[in-house]
């Protein structure tokens, strides 16, 4: 054996236990019991030892913007946040619409700290009106398909690509997941923050809620139509989680997941005028807040995810109007649900790995329990310890946090990526 | 003075009834250098303020630039359409350009709500907002109050309708609490599409009916209404609208004998206003341009002015 985790408290889906973790040189979990000893060990002392978590929702910005982000500093960032996997949205320059892109998005992914799993878009250039080769694509090992970013606004090619994705599950082996990004534009172009109270007190034009409310409800629709699985991302208002509670209910096949920023901020924030609490969807209000974390706790939400969207500072420094938006994530994401989900750690946990995990199809090797024969994807966490955030500090390109300056407890302390400690006592190690 | 100096002015949000009264009861003074045959003093001799335009604006500009000149600031302007920002130079770099070139205060416009809050984070000048998008306009709601104290007194318990695009207009957002702070009670009139998406907290009553309304005014302010609106779909036509929201001879008849008709500017005769109606007697459209040079004389002055007890300053009395 060459590496053990001593000391720790394991955390899986099958509940608590204290013991070691022993892990050898194929990255493989080799024994779970107490006082193993290894050539390498790490201290787990007063720590949660747990699945490493699963990312559905990262823009690593690499190929096109790698002033923001690459995906080995993205990849960073997400092993000091506990990440083993990312999930790498595909509205890149060029858009990971064609084999080309999603292999030099996996070539460069290898020599990361994080397993890197590209999506590809459901149309050609995210344009809306062209379905990509969903089927090449689902041969390359490709399963999720998003236009992430927009939300595709064709009700008609939306149905087709639903059909058309359904008659690939015997290529990729599991159902194909269409993650759609829920923004009827005509809705809500021309506005930059939620619209409401603070909207009209602060004369930023709005988006109201409706504009992701309508498209949850004719994706739920075209779902019953087709049978096709719809992930909805970061799901923002309390419309919206209502409808998503409902069609689980109906037991349409239907995931969802909902990002940090949607359960601890709100659209006060903008009342700064700072461009880095713009971001899509927008802010919501303290009952959307409510709602949110109530999905959260019911299940109607399947996961927590980041949008991790980074921006460099002189494309933030703009009017709110102007500037992109996006917020950074994933170096928080674990601390921000201890302090603001309202969730007991197991859930948070269920919400960053396994449940996440499950819906990216990669419970082979991340999400899996801590048990032998398990691949080793691994993060160990200090719920006790609390430390400010900084934007500077971060491994990120960019620094778009909204959570500057912010007292958090509980951080991840080592990340084990298939058997490496690629971080210990949050350092990255390469 | 003591309230106001070396601070910017960024929102009429966040000051106090004091505040405005000190700056209105200022402006006395300088309305008074404004009629002099030669209206000029040197108290701001030295000084530098900078007019930072990312938005078309010509009477704004003006009513600042005249107003800087004529407390003997020089004055350096910057406009966007032939500027460094069409060549893709940031707003903050910008600034900073125009700081390191000696200017004391920068006097903001933009199309954008907020961005004189963000430059005043970037710059060590002073920053004056000359109207940031649909959020404030301060120096409108001063000059307005000013207006309106000087014909009526004062603006307690005074009934105002704001009438038009509430929706886009940063004018109605400093009116309404510029007004409402110096005890005047404001009904916004306007159709639901102009009015902002939420009303939550705002000290106001609505009316969709302007002919119901009028007979009960003090103040009737009007907003230009853009021809934009309708390619946005938020009114049927330019007519309709004239129908319904328009001030012209007919209604202008059951607006009281000592109400007022006011207009932010520049108006479009023959739509929100009759172009009779602008030059009836109760209209004080153009006392609201001269009072808005006076305004801001008060504005620059109580910035930079360095909080000298304004009585004995012998700088007011210099004449040049």
């Amino acid at each position: 054996m060459s590496l053990v985790i001593r000391g720790g408290t394991i955390i899986d889906s099958e509940g608590e236990k204290k013991a070691d973790v022993a892990i050898g040189d194929d990255g493989l979990i080799t024994e779970v019991s107490s006082n193993l000893k290894g050539e390498e060990e790490i201290d787990a002392s007063g720590c949660i030892v747990t699945s490493g978590f699963v990312d559905l929702h990262s823009h690593l910005r690499e190929p096109g913007q790698e002033d923001a982000e690459t995906i080995e500093t993205g990849a960073r960032g997400g092993a000091l946040g506990g990440y083993t996997a990312l999930i790498a949205m595909p509205n890149t320059t060029p858009a990971m619409d064609c084999l080309a892109v999603i292999e030099q998005v996996r070539a460069l992914g290898e020599k990361s700290v994080c397993e890197i799993i590209p999506t590809g878009t459901m149309t050609v250039g995210r344009n809306g009106e062209q379905m990509s080769p969903m089927g090449e694509l689902v041969d390359a090992g490709v399963g999720i398909f998003t236009d992430d970013g927009n939300g595709l606004q064709d009700p008609r090619l939306m149905r087709r690509i639903m059909e058309y994705s359904t008659g690939l599950t015997h290529r990729l082996g599991r159902p194909v997941v269409l993650a759609q990004h829920c923004e009827v534009e005509a809705l809500s172009s021309g506005g930059y923050m939620h619209e409401g109270a603070w909207s009209s007190r602060l004369g930023i034009p709005g988006q109201p809620a409706e504009a992701e409310e309508l498209m949850v409800s004719r994706d739920i629709a075209l779902v019953r139509l087709t049978g096709a699985h719809m992930h909805f991302q970061h799901l923002s208002t309390a419309g919206s989680v209502e409808m998503v509670r409902l069609a689980k209910q109906e037991g349409l096949p239907i995931t969802a997941e909902a990002t940090t920023h949607h359960f601890s901020l709100t659209d006060e924030s903008c009342a700064s005028y700072d461009p880095v609490f713009k971001v899509h969807p927008p802010l919501r209000t303290d009952q959307d807040v409510i709602a949110v974390r109530k999905g959260l706790s019911d299940g109607t939400i399947d996961a927590i995810a980041t949008d991790h969207a980074p921006h460099t500072d002189h494309s933030k420094e703009k009017s709110f109007d102007e500037a992109p938006p996006g917020m950074l994530g994933l170096e928080t994401a674990f601390s921000v649900s201890l302090e603001d989900s309202g969730l007991d750690l197991p859930q948070i946990l269920a919400l960053l790995s396994w449940r996440p995990a499950a819906i990216a199809g990669v419970l082979d090797r991340h999400g899996n329990t801590v048990s032998i024969g398990a691949k080793a994807n691994l993060c160990v966490i200090d719920p006790d310890i609390t430390w400010t955030v900084s934007g500077n500090l971060m491994a990120s390109r960019s620094s778009n946090t909204p959570y500057e300056g912010r007292r958090l407890r509980g951080r991840v302390r080592h990340t084990i990526q298939s058997g490496e400690a690629v971080v210990i006592d949050g350092e990255i190690q390469r | 003075m003591n309230s106001i100096p070396s601070r910017s002015l960024l929102s009429i949000e966040g000051m106090t009834k004091s505040d405005i009264e000190e700056i209105l009861d200022l402006t006395d003074t300088f309305d008074e250098i404004g009629r002099r045959p030669i209206p000029k003093v040197p108290a701001l001799r030295g000084r530098t303020v900078a007019t930072v335009f990312f938005e078309n604006s010509t009477r704004t500009r003006l009513s600042f630039e005249t107003a800087a000149r004529r407390l003997s600031a020089d004055t350096m302007s910057f406009g966007a359409g032939s500027s460094s920002l069409s060549k893709g130079e940031s707003i903050r770099d910008t600034v900073e350009v125009i700081e390191a070139y000696g200017a004391d205060v920068l006097v903001v416009r933009h199309p954008a709500a907020g961005i004189a809050q963000r430059i005043d984070n970037w710059t060590d000048a002073l920053v004056v907002n000359a109207g940031d998008g649909c959020h404030e306009h301060p120096t409108q709601a001063l000059l307005d109050a000013y207006t309106l104290r000087k014909h009526k007194g004062s603006l307690n318990g005074l009934r105002i309708a704001i009438v038009g695009d509430i929706r886009h207009s940063r004018v109605a957002r400093s009116d309404v609490l510029a007004f409402t702070m110096l005890g005047a009670e404001v009904v916004l009139v306007a159709p639901p599409t102009l009015l902002p998406p939420s009303l939550e907290g705002w000290p106001v009553t609505i009316s969709y009916d302007l002919d119901e309304v009028l007979p009960t005014l003090d103040v009737c302010y009007l907003l230009r209404m853009q021809n934009e609106r309708i390619s946005e779909g938020l009114i049927p036509s330019v007519r309709e609208y004239t129908a319904d929201y328009g001030l012209n001879i007919k209604r202008a008849a059951t607006l009281p004998k000592d109400a007022l008709i006011c207009h932010p500017g520049p108006t479009n005769r023959g739509i929100e206003i009759e172009a009779a109606v602008a030059s009836d007697p109760r209209s004080v459209i153009l006392d609201q341009v001269s009072n808005g040079v006076s305004i801001r004389m008060a504005v620059l002055f109580l910035l930079l002015g360095s909080g000298r007890n304004l009585g004995a300053t012998s700088e007011l009395e210099g004449g040049q």
